[in-house]
């Protein structure tokens, strides 16, 4: 393992940019799921206020069809 | 929107990563001339190819659209080209970290390959303007259509052109004068697999969100809830 990591690891230098450009990689892709993530949670809500207002409806029309 | 199949294309691009990131780091070795620096090239490689295609592959899309008249090729159409653009700016920016590793420079105008990605993303950077410049959505879908098919048409031109260039200081991956070592290779070609998987991934999901919220929008109208 040790050599293995000896060969394959840094030992100076350029390794900044390396963890620069994965970083910068990384974040632009959780910046995106974050983004998709609050939109899907809009879509969520709506979803739920259309199920209570559907039920809603529901109740009103039912009570109005009990009523005649 | 939680579908079996995109929880498995989700564990799989996971998956993938994990796997390619453990090869990226602990397997490839270290490359002689560019040292640590060269481990940006399982990054922005697969990125950069995976974005190209996507492109074109939008541009695919395009054609099935104009043929079929279906609004779904549209809309799969629409969400590549605005993936790849996202990919797209992960390239550059991949892209330009590496140059100021290994050439000093953050960007270099005399290099045939950084400035036709840069033209083919100013190029794509117009579809979603006019797109949505566009009201009716029958002819925006139409124009967008052909904007992605003649877009797509140019990226493998450009690529040629570029390809057949005298002078570039840009290193070739690909080609007959590229020899990977077999653990460099392996490394490379499992992480394509994950940026392609990623691409995949995000773009069902995106996919997903939009038919969601189409379907949600044209419920409320039924309903009289908008």
């Amino acid at each position: 393992m040790t050599t293995l990591l000896a060969t394959t690891l840094p030992e100076h230098s350029n390794d900044g940019y390396v963890a620069a450009a994965y970083i910068v990689f990384f974040a632009i892709v959780l910046i995106y799921v974050a983004i998709m993530a609050v939109r899907l949670g809009r879509v969520e809500r709506k979803v739920r206020e259309l199920s209570t207002q559907e039920r809603e409806k529901e109740h009103t029309l039912k009570g109005a069809g009990e009523r005649v | 929107m939680r579908s079996p199949s995109l929880r498995a294309l989700s564990i799989s691009t996971v998956l993938a990563f994990c796997l390619s990131l453990s090869l990226v780091f602990f397997y490839a070795p270290i490359e002689a001339e560019e040292g640590f620096l060269q481990k940006i090239f399982y990054l922005h490689v697969p990125l950069a190819i995976v974005t190209l295609c996507g492109f074109v592959l939008g541009g695919l899309m395009a054609i099935a659209h104009l043929r079929t008249r279906d609004a779904r090729w549209d809309l799969r159409s629409y969400v590549v080209i605005h993936m790849s653009l996202i990919f797209g700016v992960g390239v550059l920016i991949t892209g330009s970290i590496w140059a100021r590793g290994s050439w000093g420079h953050w960007w270099v105008w005399s290099e045939p390959t950084l400035v036709s990605f840069l033209i083919i993303m100013l190029l794509y950077a117009t579809y979603q303007p006019l797109r949505f410049a566009i009201e009716d959505p029958e002819r925006q879908a139409r124009y967008a259509s052909v904007f992605a098919i003649t877009a797509g048409a140019f990226v493998p031109m450009n690529f040629l052109a570029v390809r057949l260039s005298a002078s570039y200081l840009h290193p070739r991956v690909l080609g007959s004068s590229s020899n990977l070592p077999a653990p460099m290779a392996l490394t490379f070609l499992v992480s394509l697999v994950a940026m392609s998987l990623l691409f995949a991934t995000l773009c069902s999901y995106e996919l997903a969100a939009k038919r969601t919220r189409i379907l949600l929008k044209a419920r409320s109208r039924i309903l009289g809830y908008q």
